[in-house]
């Protein structure tokens, strides 16, 4: 009976806590309103779009591979999900750093639509 | 008796030792603070930094040396206390700026000018160092607290 229980109760946690980076790009989609575009994406993540960086500075203009931050020059690892199973799997990190990586890139927040936009152009790196 | 005093004895007097020339920090455990201060550079000891220094860093989090890094609230109040619980800098006399407003960098500590009064210019520009807050390119352990000498190396 235990076991039972601890087995639910495993499965209710991963059920509540688990996001796909797939769950993401539904999301940012439905908040749009509108389908992605992974080409959009690369574009908007690859060149500056009003700050001193654009994403590509700290995460290279191929995320399947490690980056490095553009002023502290820390190790980041890999952006891209094929690439790095840890990214875009918890709502309360992936919230957090596009609000203070657009903040840094754009000087606002990022609409939907944009996040959209990359979130596609991630899952399509292979 | 003797062999009792002998090693209580090199004890206190390594325990004495110790902060005047510690370069070896003891890093607290603390879940939080590592999550959230070791994403864009190591997590720096607390004992770098005057206590004034940490309130006045943490109460600012959107604007953090050019990028935002806010955090949630809740984060932001348990990671506050856990600095200044474990902040160093009372000895150093270099708190504070010439404005009087706490030193936020710790770059600019009388402590750290001291310790690196031997880095020359032309090799703080090196590709692979970049920048004095990147301890760990030549304090491989500094993620551990180990900043001392011995330990150091010299990027090319």
């Amino acid at each position: 009976m235990r076991h039972i229980l601890i087995i639910a109760a495993a499965l209710f946690a991963a059920d509540v806590q688990a996001e796909t980076p797939r769950d993401f790009l539904t999301r940012f989609e439905k908040e749009a309103g509108a389908v992605a575009s992974a080409e959009r994406g690369a574009r908007f993540f690859t060149t500056k779009q009003g700050g001193e960086w654009s994403c590509a500075s700290c995460h290279t203009e191929r995320p399947m591979q490690a980056g490095r931050h553009a002023k502290t020059g820390k190790a980041i690892t890999p952006l891209a999900p094929a690439a790095n199973a840890e990214r875009f799997t918890d709502a309360a990190k992936v919230d957090k750093w596009f609000r203070r990586n657009c903040n840094d890139t754009l000087n606002r927040l990022c609409s939907a639509q944009e996040k959209a936009d990359v979130m596609a152009w991630l899952l399509a790196l292979k | 008796m003797k062999r009792i005093i002998a090693p209580s004895l090199f004890a206190l007097l390594a325990a004495l030792a110790l902060p005047a020339q510690a370069d070896s920090y003891r890093l607290p455990k603390n879940a939080v603070f590592e999550e959230e201060c070791s994403s864009c550079h190591i997590a720096f000891p607390p004992q770098m930094l005057h206590a004034d220094s940490w309130r006045a860093m943490m109460g600012d989090l959107s604007r953090h040396f050019g990028s935002d890094a806010s955090i949630d609230e809740k984060h932001r109040v348990a990671i506050t206390d856990f600095l200044v619980a474990n902040a160093g800098g009372r000895k150093t006399g270099d708190t504070r700026d010439a404005q009087g407003k706490p030193l936020l960098r710790i770059t600019e500590t009388a402590r750290f000018a001291k310790k690196h009064r031997e880095i020359s210019a032309a090799t703080w520009k090196r590709p692979s160092i970049k920048s004095p807050a990147n301890c760990a390119a030549c304090h491989p352990l500094a993620a551990a607290g180990e900043y001392s000498d011995h330990s150091a190396v010299s990027p090319k």
